[in-house]
C-alpha cells in the first residue's frame, strides 16, 4: 500500500481517460501544424543536456508517490525543504562573499555590508591564506590580498573581525586546505572577546575532495587531509556544536563546467566520502551529520535549477538513510547555501548579469535555499566595487520582500515539469555515484580522473556549444552591440598592500614570543605524527601564541607532504 | 600551415586554480591541430619558460584569474629576455580588465583573449603570428 498520498493513478480514474484522449488531439494537433509552423529546434534540452518535452502532464510523474517522494517540509525525504515554513518564518540568510586586501580594509567592507542589512559574514581569504603561505613567501609574489583578505596570524584575525560582535554575526570562510588552522584563529578570536567556543556558529568550507576535483587550492594528500578533517568534525561536535564542520560544495564543480546532474552526482558522492572516513575515525553520523552543509550553485536554467536543489536534497537524506544508517532527523537534512553562477557573468555588456543573477538567486530560492550569496555584475570583469555588491545585494531584498515567491512554501512541487526533472536529476545523479561506488569511493575515482574527466568533458561541449551558436548567450555569441572598453569603474587593490601586509608581518614576529612559537610548533608537529590524537588542541594553542599560519601548514607540510595534481586533459 | 605543427604551452601560474579556461583552450587548440603541453597548477615563471624552451615551443599562452597578471607577465618576460627567447610568443587569457590590457602588450604580451573570446580567435591569431615567426626565420 503506498498511501493515500499517491496522485491519481492516470490510466485507471475517468479523468485519466479524457487525458490520455485529450492528449492524443493534442498531438496529433501538434502534428498538423508543425509543417506549417516548425519548432525552432528538434530538440530541447535543459542547460545541463536533458531532454526536455514539448508538453508535460501527469502521465510523466505518473509514479510519484507523494508522500514517499515528496513529504512534507520539514519531514523526510526533505524535497519540499528541510524547515515546516520555510521562508514564511524567516528568509534566508543573505550573505555576500567579501575579502579584499588587508584586513582593516575587508573589516570595513564587512561592516559597510551588515549595515546595509546583510545577516551574516562569508570571508574570502587571498590564495597564500588559502595554500598555507605567509604573504611573503616566494609562491605569495603578486597575489597578497588579491581574491581575498590576507591572514598571517592571529593578529591579522583580531582586526578582520575589529567590532563585530562573533556571539551575533554568524561568519562562513572559505578555507579548505588550512582549515584547521583558520578555524582555531576564529576561536581565538571569539575568546578575546568574550565569546565561549561553543557560542560561535558560523562554516567553514573544508572540503578538501572538491579541491582536487575542479578548485585547486589543495596542500596535503588525501590521507592526512581526510584526518584534519574528521579531526575538525570531533573536536567542533564537542566543542562548537552550532559551527558547521563542512560545507560540501558542488559550487566549484560545476563552476569547472559540470552539467546540474554532475554537480549533485560528486558533490553527494564527496559526501558520502566524508561519512565513511569519519565513520572509520570512530565519530557517530548521527551527531556529525547534524553538522554537515552543503553549497550549491544556481545556474540560469530556471527549472533545472530549482529540480537539482529538490533533487539533491531527497537524494541526500536517502543515501543517508540508507547508505549510512542514519536516523537523527538533523542528520539527514541537506542544509545549503548557494551562489550565483560566476561562469554565466559575461564581460559582454555587463549590466544584463544583474538579471543573469536574479533568474538565479530566484532558482535557488524556489529550491529552498538556507543562505545565498549573489554575484555582482562586475565580476567577469574584476573584484566588484562597493556599488555593484550593493545591488546584488538588493537582488535578495527584491526577492525576498517584492516577490511574493516567500509567501508558500516549495510553490513550484507538483509541476508536472519540475518533479520530471527533479526525478530525472536525481536517477542521474544516483547513476554517477553508484559508479563510483564501484570504483572504490571517490578518492580512488579522483585518482583515476574520473570526475575531472567528466567536468572537462563537459566544459568543453558546453564552450563547442557557444561556438556554434546552439547555446546562445545573449550580448556575446546573439544580440551583441559595439561597446566602449575601459572606462569602467573597477576595484583595484592597491599594489602596496602586499609590502605593507610583508612588513607587519615582520614586526608581529619581531614582537611575539619567538621560544613559546617554537614549542606550540613543536606540540603540533608531535600531534602530526601520531593519527590517534586530535590536531585541533595543537593548533588552537599555536595560533594563541601567534605563530603564523604558514609555520603551522609549513609543519604540517613537513610531515604529511604536499599533492601533486593528475593532470587530466 | 607548412612545416612542423605548432608548439603551444598552456600554463597556469601561482598559486590560482580556475583552470576551465586553461583546459578549454588546451583542448581547442590541440583539435586545431596544435601540439599542447598542459603544465597544470602552481607553476612558477621559472618553470613556465624552462618548459617552453626545453620544448622548443613557438608560444606560451598564459591563464590568470586571480588579478596578478601584471606580476607574473612581467617575470615571464623578463626571463624569456634573459633566456634569449624572446621570440617565443606570449598570450594570455583569464579576469583582466580591459584598462591593463594595453600595459600588458606594450610589456610585449602579443595578445590577451577575455571572457567570452571564441576559442577560434585565439586559434587564427596564433596560426598567423607562429605564421609570421617563421617567415622572418627563413
Amino acid at each position: 500500500m503506498r498511501g493515500k498520498g499517491r496522485l491519481k493513478k492516470v490510466s485507471e480514474s475517468e479523468v485519466c481517460g479524457d487525458l490520455l484522449e485529450g492528449r492524443k488531439k493534442y498531438d496529433q494537433a501538434v502534428a498538423k501544424g508543425l509543417s506549417r509552423h516548425p519548432e525552432m529546434k528538434e530538440v530541447f534540452t535543459t542547460g545541463g543536456g536533458i531532454p526536455l518535452e514539448r508538453l508535460y502532464t501527469p502521465v510523466d510523474i505518473e509514479g510519484l508517490d507523494y508522500c514517499e517522494d515528496l513529504g512534507f517540509p520539514g519531514s523526510y525525504p526533505y524535497t519540499r525543504g528541510v524547515q515546516p515554513t520555510m521562508y514564511r518564518g524567516r528568509f534566508w540568510t543573505m550573505r555576500q562573499y567579501a575579502g579584499f586586501a588587508t584586513a582593516a580594509e575587508s573589516n570595513a567592507r564587512y561592516r559597510y555590508l551588515l549595515e546595509q542589512g546583510q545577516t551574516g559574514l562569508s570571508v574570502a581569504f587571498d590564495l597564500p591564506t588559502q595554500i598555507g603561505y605567509d604573504s611573503d613567501h616566494p609562491m605569495a609574489r603578486g597575489e597578497v590580498g588579491k581574491v581575498g583578505v590576507a591572514i598571517d596570524s592571529l593578529a591579522d584575525m583580531e582586526t578582520l573581525f575589529r567590532e563585530i560582535p562573533l556571539a551575533k554575526v554568524s561568519t562562513s570562510m572559505t578555507i579548505n586546505a588550512p582549515a584547521a588552522v583558520l578555524m582555531a584563529m576564529y576561536i581565538a578570536v571569539g575568546e578575546k572577546q568574550g565569546v565561549p567556543a561553543s557560542e560561535l556558529s558560523g562554516t567553514i568550507q573544508n572540503d578538501i575532495l572538491k579541491e582536487y576535483i575542479a578548485r585547486g587550492t589543495y596542500i596535503f594528500p588525501p590521507k592526512p587531509s581526510m584526518r584534519l578533517i574528521t579531526d575538525i568534525f570531533g573536536f567542533c561536535s564537542d566543542n562548537v556544536p552550532k559551527w558547521n564542520t563542512i560545507s560540501i560544495s558542488g559550487y566549484h564543480i560545476r563552476e569547472a563546467g559540470s552539467t546540474a546532474s554532475q554537480e549533485v552526482a560528486f558533490t553527494l558522492a564527496d559526501g558520502m566520502a566524508y561519512v565513511q572516513a569519519a565513520v572509520a575515525a570512530g565519530l557517530d553520523p548521527d551527531v556529525f551529520g547534524q553538522r554537515l552543509s552543503f553549497f550549491f550553485n544556481a545556474h540560469n536554467d530556471f527549472l533545472e535549477e530549482v529540480a537539482k536543489f529538490r533533487a539533491a536534497r531527497r537524494l541526500w537524506a536517502r543515501l543517508m538513510k540508507e547508505r549510512a544508517g542514519v536516523t537523527e532527523p538533523k542528520a539527514l537534512m541537506l542544509r545549503f547555501h548557494t551562489q550565483t553562477a560566476g561562469s554565466t557573468l559575461t564581460a559582454q555588456q555587463p549590466e544584463n548579469n544583474i538579471v543573469r543573477v536574479a533568474i538565479q538567486a530566484l532558482a535557488s530560492v524556489m529550491g529552498g535555499t538556507q543562505s545565498l550569496h549573489t554575484n555582482s555584475f562586475d565580476e567577469a570583469l574584476a573584484l566588484p566595487t562597493e556599488k555593484s555588491v550593493g545591488i546584488a545585494l538588493k537582488t535578495q531584498q527584491i526577492i525576498a520582500c517584492e516577490s511574493g515567491a516567500t509567501s508558500t512554501v516549495d510553490p513550484l512541487a507538483g509541476s508536472y515539469a519540475v518533479e520530471a526533472l527533479t526525478n530525472e536529476i536525481e536517477r542521474q545523479a544516483l547513476e554517477y555515484i553508484d559508479k563510483i561506488e564501484e570504483m572504490g569511493g571517490m578518492l580512488s575515482a579522483i585518482e583515476r580522473g574520473y570526475p575531472q574527466q567528466q567536468i572537462q568533458d563537459a566544459a568543453y561541449q558546453y564552450q563547442r556549444s557557444v561556438e556554434s551558436g546552439e547555446r546562445v548567450v545573449v550580448g556575446v555569441n546573439k544580440y551583441q552591440v559595439d561597446e566602449e572598453g575601459g572606462a569602467r569603474e573597477l576595484l583595484r587593490v592597491d599594489p602596496s598592500v602586499g609590502e605593507d601586509q610583508v612588513k607587519a608581518l615582520k614586526v608581529m614576529k619581531q614582537g611575539r614570543d619567538n621560544v613559546l612559537v617554537g614549542n606550540r610548533l613543536e606540540a603540533v608537529r608531535t600531534a602530526a605524527r601520531d593519527e590517534g590524537v586530535n590536531l585541533m588542541p595543537a593548533i588552537i594553542d599555536a595560533v594563541k601564541a601567534y605563530a603564523t599560519e604558514g609555520e603551522i601548514c609549513g609543519v604540517l607540510r613537513e610531515e604529511f607532504g604536499e599533492y601533486r595534481e593528475n593532470i587530466v586533459l | 600551415m607548412k612545416g612542423r605543427k605548432i608548439r603551444v604551452i598552456v600554463a597556469k601560474p601561482g598559486l590560482d586554480g580556475h583552470d576551465r579556461g586553461a583546459k578549454v583552450v588546451a583542448r581547442a587548440l590541440r583539435d586545431a591541430g596544435m601540439e599542447v603541453i598542459y603544465t597544470g597548477l602552481r607553476q612558477t615563471p621559472e618553470s613556465i619558460v624552462e618548459t617552453a624552451i626545453q620544448e622548443d615551443a613557438d608560444a606560451i599562452g598564459v591563464s590568470i584569474l586571480s588579478g596578478a597578471h601584471e606580476h607574473y607577465f612581467r617575470e615571464i618576460i623578463r626571463l624569456l629576455k634573459e633566456k634569449n627567447a624572446e621570440d617565443i610568443i606570449l598570450f594570455g587569457g583569464g579576469v583582466i580588465p580591459e584598462g591593463d590590457i594595453p600595459g600588458l602588450t606594450g610589456m610585449g604580451v602579443g595578445a590577451v583573449f577575455g571572457p567570452g573570446t571564441p576559442t577560434s580567435t585565439c586559434i587564427e591569431w596564433l596560426e598567423s603570428k607562429v605564421r609570421e615567426k617563421r617567415a622572418a626565420e627563413s
